[in-house]
């Protein structure tokens, strides 16, 4: 307890000597001569945001890019030997290879969960449960969700797993697809008839992938029940006096309505599934062929210690990143003409 | 909570990408929700794929929810479905993973030093934010509007990106060189931020700023022109304006965002698990950690679990509306 007070008082005090330095170059701006005297005080205001801006994320920013052109220790030029080596070594192609179906997959059916719920709780009269029940991993962090999920997939030693328990009752099903309940899902890569090559992801992936879209279908559902209680009535009615049929007015009036939510989801999703770390390390650690890039990246500097590396695999994340966003603004834009605004 | 506060349009906190997307029209309070809109899409098979969806989503937290409160023995021989066969309740796995005696896990001191990296961070990027978006909205300088599109930029920059350097940073301040020359600039000099709380307070202060600003410059540049205009002209300066009007009219953005910022920053492991050095990790990197070195010992591992998100599940069931408000208008976080 003792801590927390002193780490209270530390924020107090740290304000306060804020307020007052703030406050103290604010008068002083009273004897600046009046036509510089509103961009003076313009900087009082913007001084502590600009400089944290700037000293936290823009200036790293740019030294990560100079440091992925240097050796690990960071002394030696390396050109662009630290990118070759992204994709030349097997694992960390495979790495790449993850991120890709995280970002595909997890966007996908993220998407589909999120207007599934959206469109068909509708409504219905436990549209608020039903709703409030999807959003609640939303406040659940990525590393509890990996426990979460962990008990599902929990495996032999320990064997009260909830899928094992589940593929156990299913008559018929081979030993390859857990039939006998002892499967260790996320360690085993095939599954059934499905055994994938080295260097390719496996079905623990898939299932880490699973994770994500049950802790981000939350926030989709929100957004899209939202845009589609915005979308105006008469539209809705008018199309069902021109005999639209439910399935027809959802997918040609509501879903286009929406268009640009579902963009604007699908771009927020993307970009989480690009950054997966929190589940991959709480999970299998990257191990048994599920690392994704970000996982990579924090090994790779923090575990290992290597700078050049890692910094080209932050920047990797970043160069992955803009194409997403630059997609995305194309498709608003699209999306506005349509409506024609 | 009716139903209705959950899905009302974020007005109050104009977003571009929000208010573009979704277009705005206000579902009151009360209004049944039997519109025309839900008449239109709903359907047996699809309500039956609405209910499958919610016991998917509900049941895996349940399961440890019942774990966490199994005897150790149960919890390792049979499954937690088979607690509604043979309820037994016991608090021993909450006691022993808050316990600090040698051999337990102390989560209570990681839960505190969570509630200590979370509290500090969120009122010093909401209020650096603040300040910042009204110089934005309401003061005149130049280059003003290139400077708000480079920080609001720096949404799309993953923090990834800036992680190492602002590690070397504050394990030894910034230091250059000058080619050719001994000569060493020391820009800025080593704090001894290594390793402590206040490193983290920080760094999640720098990554929060851009989405800080951007929430909180919409809405107070939306705030209406006229008010700030008669205080001006009635002497205020902008202390005053900035203390007398947009703190207390900016209540509603500054609530959504602090609920929005505390969920993210309370959440967060790879920031906290960086700065902040082995015994001041938040208790998220304890739970990841105990994840590895307690693989086996279920029972506890369900209780860290629940310890790790009672907090942020009682302000979400709490706040609800709040956080729903934040999340809509904040739809473009990268």
């Amino acid at each position: 307890m003792i801590e927390v007070i002193v780490s209270l008082a530390v924020v107090i005090a740290g304000l306060a000597v804020l307020g007052v330095v703030l406050a103290a170059l604010y008068q002083v701006g009273a004897y600046v001569p009046r036509h510089l005297q509103e961009g003076f005080r313009s900087w009082v205001f913007l001084g502590p945001a600009v400089f944290l801006v700037a000293v936290g994320l823009l200036v790293p920013a740019i030294r990560t890019i100079y440091l992925s052109f240097f050796d690990d220790a960071s002394k030696k030029f390396v050109g662009v030997d630290n990118y070759v080596d992204i994709f030349s070594g097997r694992n960390t192609r495979l790495t790449v290879f993850n991120s890709f179906l995280w970002v595909v997959v997890g966007t996908a059916l993220t998407v589909i969960v999120g207007l599934t719920i959206a469109r068909f709780a509708e409504g219905m009269r436990a549209e608020k449960v039903a709703k409030s029940a999807i959003f609640i991993p939303a406040a659940i962090s990525l590393v509890g969700a990996g426990v979460i999920w962990g008990f599902v997939y929990a495996g032999p030693p320990f064997n009260n797993g909830l899928l094992n328990r589940v593929t156990s009752i299913i008559p018929g099903l081979p030993t390859s697809m857990g039939g006998d309940g002892q499967r260790i899902w996320m360690v085993e890569r095939g599954f059934g008839p499905l055994t994938p090559p080295q260097g390719f992801p496996g079905v623990n992936t898939l299932l880490l992938i699973v994770i994500f879209i049950w802790a981000s279908s939350g926030f989709a559902t929100v957004v899209f029940s939202a845009a589609i209680k915005g979308v105006p009535e008469a539209l809705i009615e008018a199309a069902k006096v021109d005999g639209a049929t439910d399935r027809q007015v959802f997918y040609q009036v509501v879903l286009p309505y929406i268009r640009a939510t579902i963009v604007t989801v699908a771009t927020v999703t993307a970009i989480g599934g690009l950054k997966a770390f929190d589940i991959v390390a709480a999970t299998t650690g990257g191990k048994f062929g599920t690392s994704t890039i970000a996982n990579e990246f924090f090994v790779t500097k923090f575990v290992q210690g290597r700078n050049g590396l890692g910094s080209a695999l932050a920047v990797l994340i970043f160069v992955l990143v803009t194409p997403i966003i630059v997609m995305n603004r194309r498709a608003q834009q699209r999306a506005e003409e349509m409506m024609g605004a | 909570m009716s139903t209705a506060d959950t899905t009302i349009v974020a007005d109050d906190l104009v977003a571009p990408a929000a208010s573009r997307a979704i277009p705005k029209k206000k579902v009151k309070a009360g209004e049944p929700m039997g519109t025309s809109v839900g008449a239109a899409l709903s359907s047996p098979l699809g309500r039956a794929m609405v209910y499958g969806l919610m016991v998917l989503w509900t049941v895996p937290t349940f399961g440890i929810l019942v774990s966490s409160i199994r005897p150790e023995t149960d919890v390792k021989t049979s499954g937690w479905w088979n607690w509604f066969v043979s309820p037994a309740f016991t608090t021993d796995n909450y006691k022993r993973v808050l316990s600090s005696s040698p051999g337990n896990d102390n989560l209570w001191h990681f839960f505190l030093n969570s509630l200590q990296i979370t509290v500090p961070a969120v009122i010093l990027s909401v209020g650096i934010g603040l300040l910042a978006a009204y110089a934005f909205s309401w003061m005149k300088f130049k280059g003003r509007d290139w400077l708000f599109v480079a920080v609001v930029g720096l949404l799309m920059v993953p923090l990834q990106m800036a992680l190492i350097p602002l590690l070397q940073l504050f394990t030894g301040g910034a230091h250059f060189t000058i080619p050719g020359t001994t000569f060493t600039l020391t820009l800025i000099p080593y704090f001894h931020l290594k390793s402590s709380i206040y490193a983290v307070w920080i760094a999640h202060t720098c990554f929060g700023l851009p989405f800080c600003i951007f929430i909180l410059k919409n809405f107070v540049s939306s705030l209406p022109r006229e008010i700030i205009e008669a205080a001006q002209v009635d002497g205020a300066g902008h202390a005053t304006v900035f203390f007398r009007l947009i703190v207390p009219l900016s209540v509603p953005a500054i609530a959504s965002l602090t609920i929005f910022q505390f969920m993210y920053i309370w959440n967060d492991y790879l920031i906290g698990k960086i700065f902040a050095g082995t015994a001041n990790i938040p208790v998220t990197a304890k739970l990841a950690e105990v994840t590895g070195t307690r693989g086996q010992s279920w029972h506890l591992l369900t209780a860290s679990g629940m310890v790790s998100m009672v907090l942020p599940l009682a302000v979400f069931f709490a706040l609800q509306r709040f956080f729903v408000r934040g999340l809509l208008a904040g739809s473009v976080k990268g």
